[in-house]
């Protein structure tokens, strides 16, 4: 009814929590994209040949590319040279060594995101790599890591320090010729986290990296890759936010996983750049290829996001099943208010005997958002006795918002099995009236509801995060009723 | 308790409720008798404040307070239970979750403290056990592929936890078997009580067999037409709704 719905409505408009804006000087390039500020950044950070080599190889080939249109999505065209391509925090050395030589007004940035970096502090048993625009700026549990054999530092430090595991695998999941973000990407990936698991290792900790946008003017590509050796096991976890500013900001990154032979990695992102204001003002344009390959036998990938952020999303982690008995997941929640428009969903391709996926995804569309799943399940000639399950669920709040599911099936082998199954609903008058007439605020009973209807993907997510994650999604939803 | 004065109420500019007199003490049964479409389950949407209804006059106070100017859920704090005729499934949230999410606003709302997760467990487990509700109840979806039964008895349950001053049951006893019937009917009689009063709407008088009221209506046509004691259920049963010269469809289908 109309009352309820205004109550809705009121619920979904509350103010983004993380949009300050850190006062700190920052070394900016002026915007434009051409070799020279390639070859600019690569010196920056003091790259070895090859790694300029290999970004002046996909910038050309980007130069050829056109920018994907196929998306349930629109935005005004953007101008590449318009952006600008690094921005980081001035330092009086090169790189911090340690803790405390990082600049106090960063440290508390991200106390106030609550994401403290000292050690000892909340977070006592997750590493963090802190990025900060387009610079790592501290890594914790370094050595606790080092000493069981991890490597976890920033993509920049790995290129100098451990250069042949990052020609080994840089762009053989995701190559730059990919597709249009994926190459623009290549050519001026700034910072990300690179994670080494040794044979037989499980990683003693959770690992995760905190993605901060705080420049103007400043597109974030950052560029992230984790090598599972044989037998390791290793959890990730990515969190993201961002200034509120009227512009709109680029975000295009690239994840690479490789899991070896019996190896695991379990990937979450809890996604909450700045969504615009509530007339669809600003926020970022989050285009992002993610992907992983289960390239040994029996390996394992899971997928688990929550996005609740980003004016636009464009983003499909993947799997390819190239290991026999390779198991590959996909859990996501995304949701989207006001003017918010999401396209995002996964790829599952087999390849190997026995491979197997799962696909949960849950979509919340509310105010007058637009929210849809695409996936694409293959099933290649060599994957005998492949299977696939997906569920795809949509929740509508209001009756201004809208839900699209585009799911893509392709057999080129009999015996592989695939089920689809998929249901849209909506938060109804009726439920709203239930838990109101037992007492409960109208607004506890949205998140309530929404978080029943996302319950099997929080279940996915470690443990830290899925509280976090739950209240996050009562704050994007508020004022959501409409 | 309950006081309603001259209350119209209609849906979808469509009046259903024209003009209800009633008074209700603490301590007091009342049963609402009716063929469909009386406005039975009208009466109770408005006074739990549905808002897809819309009172167009009269007044209805709960205490001496105006209850038509609280939203639903002050309602619910000031003590008013709507037990549902078609409870509604909530997928994903635990039947147990929404119980203490709502037996805690209570307590807010009353300036008390809030129950932690083990006290209220081992509450409901109490309370659900009255209802004949097995405790694996209440970790599944609130109301999810329960059958008819159960999800009445849930009600029930909730009516036992919430405690409150006055309880209104809408066709509970519509769809139970005769031992649920029973069952639901033992949940209501353990919230008798002299300090609450209870609303039962019913069309058919087996329940009152169960449950003994104090008073009974006669619904028709959006008024009550007439009030008498627990006799008047009984003479109603035998002569049929056509004795006071209101057609009932259902009796007319038969």
């Amino acid at each position: 009814m109309a009352t309820t719905d205004q109550e809705v409505n009121e619920l979904i408009k509350r103010e983004y929590e993380h949009g300050f804006v850190t006062d700190i000087e920052s070394d900016t390039f002026e915007p434009g994209l051409n070799e020279d500020v390639i070859a600019r950044l690569s010196g920056l950070k003091k790259e070895p040949e090859w790694m300029l080599k290999w970004r002046l190889k996909a910038y050309h080939r980007w130069l050829e590319m056109d920018e994907p249109d196929w998306a349930h999505v629109g935005y005004p065209k953007i101008d590449y040279n318009a952006i600008s391509y690094y921005s980081a925090p001035k330092r009086k050395e090169d790189m911090p060594q340690s803790l405390d030589e990082v600049d106090p007004e960063l440290l508390k940035t991200y106390e106030k995101l609550g994401i403290p970096l000292h050690e000892r502090e909340k977070l006592a048993g997750v590493a963090v790599d802190a990025v900060f625009d387009s610079v790592s700026v501290a890594t914790t549990f370094k050595e606790p890591l080092a000493k069981a054999g991890v490597i976890f530092c920033s993509i920049s430090e790995a290129i100098r320090d451990y250069p042949e595991l990052v020609q080994k695998y840089l762009g053989t999941v995701v190559p730059h010729s990919d597709n249009f973000f994926a190459g623009l990407n290549s050519a001026v990936f700034s910072d990300g986290t690179f994670v080494y698991v040794p044979k037989g290792v499980r990683c003693p900790m959770e690992l995760s990296t905190y993605f901060r946008i705080n420049a103007a003017n400043t597109g974030q590509f950052e560029r992230t890759l984790i090598i599972a050796d044989e037998g390791s096991y290793v959890s990730y976890l990515e969190g993201c936010t961002a200034p509120m500013r009227d512009e709109n900001q680029l975000h295009a990154a690239v994840v690479e996983l490789v899991a070896l032979d019996d190896a695991q990695i379990k990937y979450s992102t809890v996604q909450n750049w700045y969504p615009g204001d509530e007339e669809g003002k600003g926020g970022i344009f989050n285009f992002v290829t993610k992907r992983g390959a289960c390239q040994g036998k029996n390996s394992k990938i899971s997928w688990t996001q929550v996005e609740t952020g980003s004016a636009v999303t464009w983003k499909y982690p993947s799997c390819i099943l190239k290991g026999d008995n390779s198991v590959g997941e996909f859990y996501s929640v995304a949701l989207t208010n006001n003017f918010q428009q999401a396209d995002t969903g996964t790829k599952m391709i087999h390849l190997g005997k026995n491979t197997s996926s799962t696909i949960i995804s849950k979509g919340i569309s509310a105010g007058r958002s637009s929210n849809a799943y695409r996936g694409l399940v293959k099933f290649q000639p060599g994957a005998e006795g492949a299977r696939n399950f997906t569920q795809c669920d949509s929740l509508l709040i209001g009756d201004r918002c809208g839900a699209h599911t585009f799911p893509y099936i392709e057999s080129k082998n009999k015996s592989a099995i695939v089920e689809h199954e998929a249901t849209t609903s909506k938060v109804s008058d009726e439920q709203m009236f239930l838990c109101r007439q037992r007492g409960i605020d109208p607004e506890q009973a949205v998140s309530m509801i929404v978080n029943g209807f996302c319950k099997e993907v929080f279940k996915e997510l470690p443990m830290e995060f899925a509280v976090e994650a739950g209240k996050l999604l009562e704050v994007s939803l508020e004022g959501s009723v409409g | 308790m309950l006081s309603i004065k001259n209350l119209h109420a209609s849906v979808e500019d469509k009046e259903i409720l024209k003009g209800i007199n009633l008074e209700i003490k603490a301590g007091e049964v009342h049963a609402i008798m009716g063929p469909n479409g009386s406005g039975k389950s009208t009466l109770s949407q408005v006074l739990a404040g549905n808002e897809a209804f819309e009172v167009t006059s009269g007044e209805v106070t709960l205490n001496g307070e105006n209850l038509l100017d609280l939203e639903t859920e002050e309602r619910a704090r000031e003590g008013i239970f709507l037990a549902f005729q078609y409870p509604v499934e909530i997928p994903g949230v635990s039947n147990l979750q929404f119980l203490r999410t709502a037996v805690n606003a209570m307590r807010q709302h009353r300036g008390e403290e809030e129950m932690n997760a083990a006290e209220f467990m081992k509450l409901a487990r109490e309370v659900s056990k009255q209802v004949d509700l097995d405790p694996s109840f209440l970790k599944r979806g609130v109301n999810e592929g329960f059958s008819g039964g159960e999800k009445k008895r849930n009600e029930i349950l909730q009516a036992l936890l919430l405690q409150p001053k006055l309880a209104i049951l809408d066709e509970t006893d519509s769809g139970l078997d005769i031992d649920a019937l029973k069952v639901v009917s033992d949940g209501v009689n353990a919230l008798r009580s002299e300090d609450r009063a209870i609303l039962m709407v019913t069309h058919y008088q087996r329940l009152l067999n169960h449950i003994v009221p104090d008073y009974v209506h006669v619904l028709a046509g959006g008024r009550i037409i007439k009030s008498g004691g627990r006799e008047l259920a009984l003479e109603l049963e035998e002569k049929g709704y056509g004795w006071l010269g209101i057609k009932d469809e259902e009796e007319a289908s038969n």
